[in-house]
């Protein structure tokens, strides 16, 4: 018998186990996370910042983004959407993997580790590529004289948080999904591709019409973005609103966690 | 006698309108090599994820090391390796991050588990392909590979469901021949197989399992011997023939079984009756003597034969 296993100390850090080890296997994809992370940012920010920016800032100037250069407007957005990106492809994959392409959940499971465990365990590593996606970005929003450092740092924590609400309800649907073959259709064209256009990301939600206005108040990435310029510019959010931003975000966070760690448990139990 | 290190009573699991395992009895000794042998379907693979405590039961009780694997999953996880049907290997790690990580999911501490790494690439004859991706391994390196890893956290009781199949004749002997030793060390061995070779290889005591119940429980010759003739001759006279003298030889011998290619007569001396047979001017196209297998005693107890 190994006396060496501490049951208690695996309840209390088994999570963590599962993260270091799904961090070992992104390590082994380092160059391709690191050339998305570089790369992406680079070409929206030379894309925007002298083409589009240039455009929309001759036509209107800066009176419909309360007067913030165009390219900053939309940088908050872009940072959350990027760390929704980061989340997405650090959950989806890996729970789809885990259960049904190389059923590496199954042989997480045979040990002490739990379905909970699992569940937060890639969850934590997601936010760790998150973190990593929006900290490059943020660099690079200083690089091309976007933002000043400062109070924006908070970018990279807000940009984490819509992260993470919208992360923690697609962890739940993977877990869900037995057929992942129509998922990835719709989940790119009908969830994300919508969530990134009405969000309020290249333009105030407010200037859209009322009906279409629902869609960025689901959306944790419009609630992500008002943050995020609230955070960086004064935008002139009420404390009322960052209030009901925060709490729509950790209440997604919170739900969406439960739900993935109840789901997780009961599909490896059958 | 010790307390049995697994205990299962009246163990039951239904999927929906389907009985899996159908009340079924056994106890497992500390050290024994314990088998369960049936065909694709019998309910093997089911009660192996509820004694590795992953699944739960319907009904009935099972003790693992005295505790309900459905109460307690990670304590009495903590004391079982676990080798499943599927490889589930980490492909895009390599040989020793595989057993590394796994090492991890146990609490181990580093120093305890690079140490064990190495006896464990030695057991597992895999120290030239340490730093080797698992997905560039051979089906036979693998399953040494999960065998090792299952045995990472020095477990009380090893669980091998299916271990050989899908391997090649030669890969399956070096699996016998691993596994022997861990039967040689005394550790507790679990393992379902179709394999009636593999079964009277490695098993002390097995039970014979079929549609979900326990047909019949021995060891490997006690079962032989209960359910078969010492020798069975095998005889063939072409498909359609078969089934025309097989009235007439039927009377030749203790018991006969007719399969769709032969005939198994069951007598203890197996040669005295072929002799017979010729005397009756009756000339099989092929003829074979052999001993009694655990294929037998299935055929005796099932009507089938295990692999169809």
């Amino acid at each position: 018998m190994n006396t060496g296993i501490d049951v208690v100390q695996i309840q209390r850090f088994g999570a963590l186990y599962i993260a270091a080890a799904r961090l070992r296997s992104m390590a082994k994809w380092k160059s391709i996370i690191a050339a998305v992370d570089i790369g992406n940012p680079l070409f929206y920010l030379i894309a925007v910042g002298v083409g589009i920016g240039v455009l929309v800032e001759k036509g209107s100037g800066t009176s419909g983004t309360s007067g913030i250069k165009y390219i900053a407007f939309i940088a908050p957005a872009l940072l959350a959407n990027s760390a929704i990106a980061a989340v997405m492809d650090e959950t989806v994959f890996p729970t789809i993997e885990g259960f049904k392409w190389r059923k590496l959940f199954f042989a997480q499971n045979a040990t002490p580790i739990t379905g909970r465990q699992i569940a937060l365990g890639v969850y934590l590593s997601a936010l760790c590529r998150a973190l990593f996606s929006v900290s490059i970005y943020y660099v690079l929003l200083l690089a091309f004289n976007v933002v000043d450092f400062g109070p924006s740092v908070l970018l990279i924590v807000v940009a984490v948080l819509g992260g993470a609400a919208f992360g923690a309800i697609i962890l739940f649907a993977a877990a869900i999904i037995e057929n992942h073959d129509q998922f990835f259709n719709i989940l790119g064209r009908l969830v994300i591709m919508p969530m990134f256009l009405f969000s309020g990301t290249f333009f105030p939600l407010s200037s859209m019409p009322i009906y279409l206005q629902p869609i960025g108040w689901v959306s944790p990435l419009w609630h992500a973005t008002e943050l995020g310029r609230e955070a960086a510019f004064d935008y002139g959010v009420s404390t009322l609103m960052v209030s009901v931003h925060i709490i729509f975000l950790s209440v997604l966070v919170v739900i969406g966690l439960l739900l993935s760690m109840r789901q997780f448990e009961r599909r490896l139990a059958k | 006698m010790s307390k049995p290190l697994i205990s299962v009573r009246g163990l039951t699991k239904v999927f929906g309108d389907f009985t899996a395992v159908d009340g079924i009895d056994f106890d497992v000794a500390k050290g024994e090599s314990f088998g369960l042998l049936g065909p694709n379907g019998a309910g093997k693979s089911t009660t192996m994820r509820i004694l590795a405590a992953t699944s739960t039961r319907t009904s009935g009780t099972v003790e693992i090391l005295d505790k309900d694997p459905e109460k307690f999953g990670p304590l009495v996880r903590a004391h079982l390796g676990i080798v499943p049907q599927e490889d589930n290997l980490d492909g895009e790690l390599t040989v020793t991050e595989n057993l590394y990580i796994y090492g991890r999911y146990f609490g181990l501490s580093k120093k305890f588990i690079k140490a064990k790494i190495e006896e464990l690439l030695e057991f597992a004859q895999l120290e030239e392909k340490r730093d080797v991706k698992v997905q560039a391994l051979s089906g036979g390196m693998k399953r040494r590979l999960t065998i090792a890893r299952g045995l990472v956290s020095e477990p009380d009781i090893l669980l091998l469901d299916e271990p050989t199949t899908g391997l090649d004749p030669q890969a399956r002997h070096i699996l016998w021949d691993r596994l022997f030793r861990l039967k040689e060390q005394g550790v507790t061995l679990v393992l379902t197989t179709h394999f009636m070779d593999e079964a009277e290889q490695l098993c002390d005591r097995l039970v014979v399992m079929d549609k979900g119940a326990i047909m019949a429980e021995g060891s490997p010759q006690g079962l032989i011997k209960e359910y078969s003739s010492k020798e069975v001759l095998e005889v063939r006279f072409g498909s359609d023939r078969n089934k025309e003298v097989a009235p007439q030889l039927a009377q030749m011998c203790e018991r006969m079984e007719t399969l769709p290619d032969r005939l198994l007569m069951y007598t203890e001396d197996g040669e005295k009756l072929l002799e017979q047979i010729a005397a009756a001017k009756m000339h099989p196209t092929t003829s074979l003597v052999r001993r009694s297998s655990l294929e037998d005693v299935f055929l005796r107890l099932t009507g089938r034969t295990l692999i169809e």
